[in-house]
């Protein structure tokens, strides 16, 4: 260590709180005073409130709709159905995945809740009475919830709007409830790996359907005024722009009087991303009365009707040699996207990013197939903390290589050693095609064994397998995942035609303080903190003096929005490279001041100075208040830079975890004894939020994988959508987390930082299963589905003559 | 709907208002009184995001009617800070990172300003059932219980001081 360092120096990087720093948030002092601004908090003058009536049947006809009743009632404005959408082409709407939805159902619905009819009320109260009187006739149609059902040659017709339409958004379709099918990687290497492989193992993996069932259920306030031509609508929205441009697309209102602003954001999760049929009629209807119109849904509408995640059945296998290497991987998923195929992935991808499904291992050859089909459930297929379909991918791979391990009687974090990509080969190009830019995953694998004392463990495990009376089996969940996120480079990624970038701006005030606007938007994340963390430490202004906001497409540059963790990836990095934009600009004027040429600065923290003279100096405060009125000729007055960036390639953020249960023989009940998460997403920029994001993507691992499920009756009907079935982990379930870091910065991003928040969704859902099946892997157990409740973990017990 | 007058104590100042005997609570807060602090999150009292102080009790205020309140003292989250100056609850989830998004934190702040007087020195425990009635979906609870443990700190020393 440097004991010389000019303390002066420490402590200017401490006053800016720069990358690194824990700073505390800036958000909470409203959250925490109940000063927030969610939409529902958003109260207009003569706003009107609409509410919706939906369908108690998953696949029936609409015989006729009686609104008579309903438009009697006080305080019932207005009732509409798709016949009053129908003349202004709004009854059915595009979905980004190239499909259609219908907005109200056109003569027949296809899912349990669809949106049937809406009513317009004078307050929240009276619309719900419009809603209970608006009178439906249904004539029940034959359902199909299976999606192996559904490919049946005399399956239901469910898409009628689709007869005769022999190809989709995304190639062939087969049969009337196909939807696409998409591969990746070369089938024919595949094979070959196979037809030679000397040891091969398949595994039939379901991933099941949830629900991303974020505090806050979704919203708007619509407010459309006629005067000026303009919609203004506050939206529940993780892309605020691209939901502009949609709704310019759609209403013929041009884009710049189209106004979207997501206020704060309680949650998102995946579940908001797409358009749902609720604000698009809250915003006919403005437009129809002249007034604003407020539609926030209830918990039952958000965990019936908006978008799901999962519900991939997965068939995969792989080929190795005897002692363990991976030769071939191939992959086939059918996969239930509901009634209509409203899957959020970046519009050439119809399965996402599910081609990581090579995970972090060195695998030669590989081939996926994936195909989607139409079922009566609600649409969806969203990615629930995880970029799209990469939680899929990453169950599939880390379950497969423990059914190799199992097969092989070889340890679990031997097989992964043997097969990780080595820190020497990036970057590595995968069997899939994806370029992954850094990591070093054997240091990280072995900074957790020693840190568990994983020989200690698999000891103690192998004395309790020994031990008949043991009142517990004890289960060690090991798995190395890597994700692709930070979509993504324009070339390959867009949502409807839009390239996947992201932008910021900046403008440094004559005083030194600044404010910064991105295309992102913060849902829980910290975005205000954050972001500006980085501008401190590239600009030198100090964080607590940066303004930074999101949300309103009427000042926020124009960006894709917040999910599949491409915030810090996409943002992040247009944020540090507007930076450098001004700090050059800034060097000029610094030059201009001090009379030197610009190579004879040195940039230090805060202030630009002479070389070889310490006393002369400018510092950032100094540079902007010039730039308002001292210039050197030819510059232009002022300190501002906007950046658009287009990532050369995604991010590869990656971890390792490891979980240890103990199964009560007797009830079946999982208890989670240790989890121990080591993540590693490049450059950190602030540890505590960091820290905080892992621990919630974690617990909402833990959800997932021991109790979260949307089961469906053969009529149909979600068995399980309110809170009170709907699994949300309370403080007491919730597990202790022990976390852990390496950092591998990526080489292609300008502060090298990776993206995390969803790091610990998709890598602990997987760890959950890995350790629940090895509590049974003694008994020839290779895989169970989840949620592991204990009432399923106690039948498995019974099935192998373990139950007390 | 014939509307029933009600006179309430709201974060120390009363109220009179008619209301719809079947206005909830949390509606009568958010619409009539504008105070949107509580939220509603689901509607069988499980996340407790609308939990309010009603009586020197912790009420989800999305499942009790707004009649039912005549004559009562209510607390919300804006009654929480004293002159500018933060609770110590508030303080404890500012310093200890116990919120993200900031839905549920009006409801968990209420909450453990109400379970703090029930267990002044809970431990871990103590702290996880305490506050088992109100759910959140980004910290995965670490945090709030580290910041209901700061509160309980602060709030004990601040009565050591005093005494």
């Amino acid at each position: 260590m440097n004991d010389a360092v000019d303390p002066t120096i420490l402590e200017r990087t401490a006053a800016l709180q720069g990358m690194g720093d824990s700073r505390l948030r800036k958000e909470d002092a409203r959250f925490i005073q109940g000063k927030g601004n969610y939409v529902d908090d958003i109260k207009m003058p003569g706003m009107l409130h609409m509410d919706i009536v939906r369908s108690p049947y998953a696949h029936a006809r609409i015989k006729r709709i009686d609104k008579s009743e309903a438009l009697k009632l006080p305080g019932v404005i207005a009732v509409l159905t798709a016949e009053d959408l129908k003349p202004l082409k709004l009854h059915w709407m595009p979905t980004l995945a190239g499909d259609v939805a219908a907005v109200l159902a056109d003569e027949k619905v296809h899912f349990q809740m669809q949106e049937v009819a809406v009513v317009v009320a004078e307050d929240r109260y009276a619309a719900a009475d419009g809603v209970e009187a608006v009178m439906v006739e249904y004539e029940e149609l034959p359902v199909v919830i299976d999606p192996f059902e559904a490919l049946k040659p005399d399956a239901p017709v469910l898409r009628e709007d689709l007869a005769g339409k022999a190809t989709g958004a995304h190639g062939p379709r087969d049969h009337h409830n196909h939807i696409f099918t998409w591969t990746a990687g070369d089938k024919h290497a595949a094979d070959a790996a196979f037809d030679t492989a000397p040891v091969k193992v398949s595994e039939h993996i379901f991933y099941p359907r949830v629900h991303p069932c974020p505090l806050e259920t979704c919203g708007c306030v619509a407010s459309f005024d006629p005067i000026r031509g303009e919609l203004t609508t506050y939206m529940t929205s993780q892309a605020p722009h691209v939901v502009r441009t949609v709704v310019s697309l759609l209403s013929g209102i041009p884009e710049s009087k189209v106004r979207i602003v997501s206020p704060d954001i309680g949650g998102g999760f995946g579940n908001k991303v797409g358009v749902y049929p609720g604000y698009v009629c809250a915003i006919v209807a403005s437009i129809v009365l002249g007034k604003p119109v407020k539609w926030v849904e209830d918990r039952i509408e958000n965990i019936s009707s908006t978008a799901f995640a999962r519900d991939y059945h997965m068939d995969g296998e792989l080929a190795a040699t005897p002692d363990g290497k991976i030769l071939g991987l191939r992959v086939n998923v059918l996969a239930d996207h509901g009634a209509f195929d409203a899957c959020a992935d970046p519009t050439k991808f119809p399965a996402g990013l599910f081609h990581i499904c090579s995970g972090s291992y060195d695998i030669p050859a590989a081939h996926c197939s994936v195909k989607g089909v139409y079922t009566n459930k609600a649409p969806g297929g969203v990615a629930y903390r995880c970029s799209f379909r990469v939680t899929e991918a990453v169950y599939l791979i880390e379950r497969m290589v423990d059914v190799l391990a199992q097969k092989l009687g070889m340890d679990k974090a031997e097989i992964r050693a043997k097969n990780f990509i080595r820190k020497e080969q990036f970057p590595y190009t995968s069997a899939f095609g994806f370029e992954y830019d850094s990591g070093d995953y054997h240091m990280a694998l072995q900074k957790v064994l020693d840190a568990v004392d994983y020989k200690a463990l698999r000891a103690e495990q192998a004395a309790k397998r020994a031990d008949p009376d043991c009142p517990t089996l004890m289960g060690i969940g090991l798995v190395t995942f890597t994700e692709v996120v930070g979509a993504g480079p324009s070339k390959m990624c867009d949502i409807l035609g839009v390239g996947m970038f992201d932008s910021c701006e900046i403008r440094i005030h004559p005083t030194g303080s600044a404010i910064a606007r991105m295309g992102t938007i913060t849902q829980g994340q910290g975005h205000q903190t954050t972001y500006a963390q980085i501008i401190a430490t590239e600009l030198g202004i100090p964080s607590e003096v940066i303004q930074v906001e999101e949300g309103d497409t009427s000042t926020a540059p124009y960006g894709l929005g917040t999910y599949g963790s491409r915030s810090t990836p996409v943002a992040g990095a247009a944020i540090a490279l507007a930076s450098r934009k001004i700090h050059a600009k800034a060097r000029k004027i610094a030059a201009h001041l001090l009379e030197v040429g610009e190579a004879d600065l040195d940039w230090e923290i805060d202030r630009f100075k002479v070389k070889g003279d310490d006393g002369k100096y400018k510092t950032m405060k100094d540079i902007a208040w010039a730039s308002y009125n001292n210039l050197p000729a030819g510059l232009e007055p002022g300190l501002e830079a906007v950046h658009y960036y287009d990532p050369p390639n995604f991010t590869y953020p990656f971890g390792i975890y490891l979980c240890v249960v103990d199964i009560d023989r007797a009830t079946g009940e999982t208890k989670i004894r240790r989890f121990y998460a080591l993540d590693d997403c490049g450059t950190r920029i602030n540890p505590m939020i960091i820290e905080g994001q892992i621990h919630g993507g974690l617990t909402e691992g833990f959800a997932v994988a021991m109790g979260q499920q949307m089961p469906f009756d053969a009529q149909g009907n979600l068995m399980g959508n309110t809170l009170m079935d709907y699994f949300l982990p309370t403080a007491v379930e919730t597990p202790h987390w022990e976390t852990d870091h390496t950092v591998t910065p990526s080489p292609h991003h300008p502060i090298g930082a990776k993206g995390v928040a969803e790091s610990p969704h998709v890598g602990s859902i997987p760890t959950f299963t890995s350790a629940v099946v090895d509590a049974f892997a003694h008994v020839g157990v290779t895989d169970m589905t989840m949620p592991h409740t204990s009432y399923r973990v106690w039948q498995q017990l019974k099935k192998r003559g373990l139950a007390l | 709907m014939a509307k029933k007058i009600i006179s309430v104590k709201v974060n120390g100042r009363l109220q009179e208002k008619a209301v719809e005997p079947r206005t909830l609570l949390v509606h009568f807060l958010r619409e009539e009184l504008c105070l949107t602090g509580a939220h509603i999150g689901c509607e069988t009292s499980h996340c407790g995001a609308c939990t309010v102080d009603i009586d020197g009790k912790s009420v989800k205020s999305c499942t009790h009617l707004a009649v039912q309140c005549d004559g009562s003292e209510v607390m919300t989250v804006e009654g929480l800070a004293n002159g500018g100056v933060l609770h110590a609850v508030q303080e404890g989830f500012y310093k200890e990172h116990g919120l993200q998004c900031g839905f549920c934190t009006p409801g968990m702040l209420m909450r453990a300003y109400r379970f703090l007087q029930e267990n002044p020195n809970p431990n871990e425990a103590e702290i996880r059932v305490g506050m088992s009635g109100n759910l959140c979906r980004c910290t995965g609870y670490q945090n709030i219980v580290k910041a209901v443990q700061y509160a309980a700190a602060k709030l004990q020393q601040t009565e050591k001081e005093a005494a």
